[in-house]
């Protein structure tokens, strides 16, 4: 089955795609990240857990070039992106795509050209094979009869699912999902959390979420990452970290949280 | 006092052609203000301070100076240097100088008003920076700011007498020149001034109008 979404040049599965080398984020005196290691591998399904101000969402902010690292150094498939030159940012950046926790559509363009913009001015694409892949994107997030409504029109959960279709216009490999779901009503979240799932199923793209939804960590990750003060304090599978936690902060957290 | 509906009659030839000249120095001042005012707020957003500096200086200045005198400035000085425009250009040129310091002020706070979330989805997107602002930050400012661009262009149309200082003849000087000639000032200014009242009103509707079609 030829999926929209894929990448058209997908990396080798398991090998290294992200990673990062005592990176360390300061904002004024508060240490966010403290020379964070990781890595994540090609294809994988990676969720990032633990309590507010653990330096999750700064991981998704520092890949997407919103923030600079203080110290160390950042890669994405082999590429460095800090420190880079602007023009050498600009050319890895093309390998990531966001999805934010408060959508950031653009009210002033119809959901359709809301899609096409970034594939038409990044990408070069024509405009008539952009406006095609986005209605298939937008078939694959339940949305093709809303191409001409402006993003105001919608719900949010409609919103966050144009912004879903919006990231993957840009065919990245890898997709960061910042709390996608935290700013929806509740009964809107399994229709937005369907559609990630159906992605992550059905393509090969690597993602990397920060969720504060359990059960959907457990379903899509093939690894969780628990933070804690800007430390990788646990890592494993969904089974392992959900069922038999070693740490006992860990423990805490999700006895919080489940 | 009487009131006399003959001079009112014989004013309205005379007042024609002053409405004429008070139209189009609000139209073209207008204009200038609104682009001038752009410019100024994306140049004080220049990552360079020697561009800010200047700038910041040169609109500030403007800005504290009254109208009055740069309209002389510009009318009776610059011709020392050579430079020599019609009254009516040096008019429009004035305030519309004037007031881009005042527009840029409005951009500036509609810019800023501008979420935050909106350039990082652009750097997601890896839109060029022209880019992002012509495609996602300009539309969404410009929009937020239509009303506050439509008073100024209101105060500006109350500031137009001010060019009959340089010999520019809009209604006011054409009311006043007729008063002279006639003894009669009654009825040319009660004329201008219901026409003032009647451009102001119709600018509003014009402008609520406009507010709806851009509420999104």
């Amino acid at each position: 089955m030829k999926e929209p979404a894929s990448h058209a040049n997908p990396p080798v599965d398991g090998s290294e795609l992200i990673r990062f080398d005592h990176v360390t984020k300061r904002f004024g005196s508060n240490t966010v990240l403290d020379g964070l290691d990781f890595s994540v591998d090609a294809g994988k399904h990676v969720t990032l857990i633990g309590p507010s101000g653990s330096g999750k969402t700064t991981i998704l902010r520092l890949l997407m070039t919103l923030v600079k690292p203080d110290e160390g150094t950042i890669t994405v498939a082999g590429d460095q992106l800090f420190p880079a030159s602007e023009k050498q940012v600009r050319e890895v950046r093309k390998k990531i795509g966001m999805v934010f926790q408060q959508f950031n559509l653009f009210p002033n363009m119809k959901v359709l050209r809301n899609i096409t913009e970034a594939p038409v001015t990044v990408l070069g694409m024509s405009k008539d094979e952009a406006e095609q892949r986005a209605r298939e994107l937008l078939d694959l997030v339940g949305l093709a009869d809303r191409c001409d409504a402006y993003p105001t029109q919608l719900s949010g959960g409609q919103q966050q699912r144009v912004a879903i279709a919006r990231a993957l216009a840009m065919r990245p490999q890898v997709l960061l999902l910042d709390e996608v779901t935290s700013a929806l009503d509740p009964e809107l979240v399994a229709g937005v959390l369907d559609v990630l799932r159906d992605i992550a199923r059905t393509t090969d793209i690597t993602m990397l979420c920060v969720t504060h939804e359990m059960n959907f960590a457990r379903d899509i990750s093939d690894q969780v990452l628990m933070f804690d003060s800007g430390h990788v304090i646990e890592t494993g599978p969904p089974e392992k970290i959900f069922g038999d936690p070693e740490h006992e902060r860990t423990r805490e957290f999700l006895g919080a949280v489940l | 006092m009487q009131w006399d509906w003959g001079a009112v009659a014989d004013f309205m030839p005379h007042f024609w052609d002053g409405l004429l000249v008070t139209l189009q120095a609000l139209a073209l001042g207008s204009v200038i203000s609104f682009v001038l005012g752009l410019v100024w707020a994306l140049l004080m957003r220049a990552p360079s301070r020697f561009v800010r500096w200047p700038v910041g200086a040169v609109t500030e200045f403007i800005r504290n100076t009254p109208l009055l005198v740069q309209l002389f400035f510009l009318f009776y000085v610059l011709p020392e240097w050579n430079i020599t425009f019609s009254a009516l250009t040096t008019g429009v040129v004035a305030i519309g100088l004037h007031y881009s310091t005042y527009t840029m002020q409005v951009y500036r706070a509609g810019i800023e008003a501008v979420p935050v979330g909106q350039w990082e989805a652009a750097t997601a997107l890896n839109l060029p920076p022209r880019r992002t602002w012509t495609a996602v930050i300009l539309p969404q400012a410009v929009r937020r700011v239509v009303p506050a661009l439509g008073n100024y262009v209101i105060a500006m149309l109350k500031d137009t007498p001010m060019l009959m200082a340089i010999t520019v003849l809009d209604m006011l000087g054409e009311a006043r020149l007729f008063a002279q000639q006639n003894f009669q000032f009654t009825e040319p200014l009660t004329v201008i001034g219901v026409a003032f009242i009647l451009i102001s009103y119709l600018a509003s509707v014009l402008l609520r109008a406009l507010e709806r079609r851009l509420v999104r």
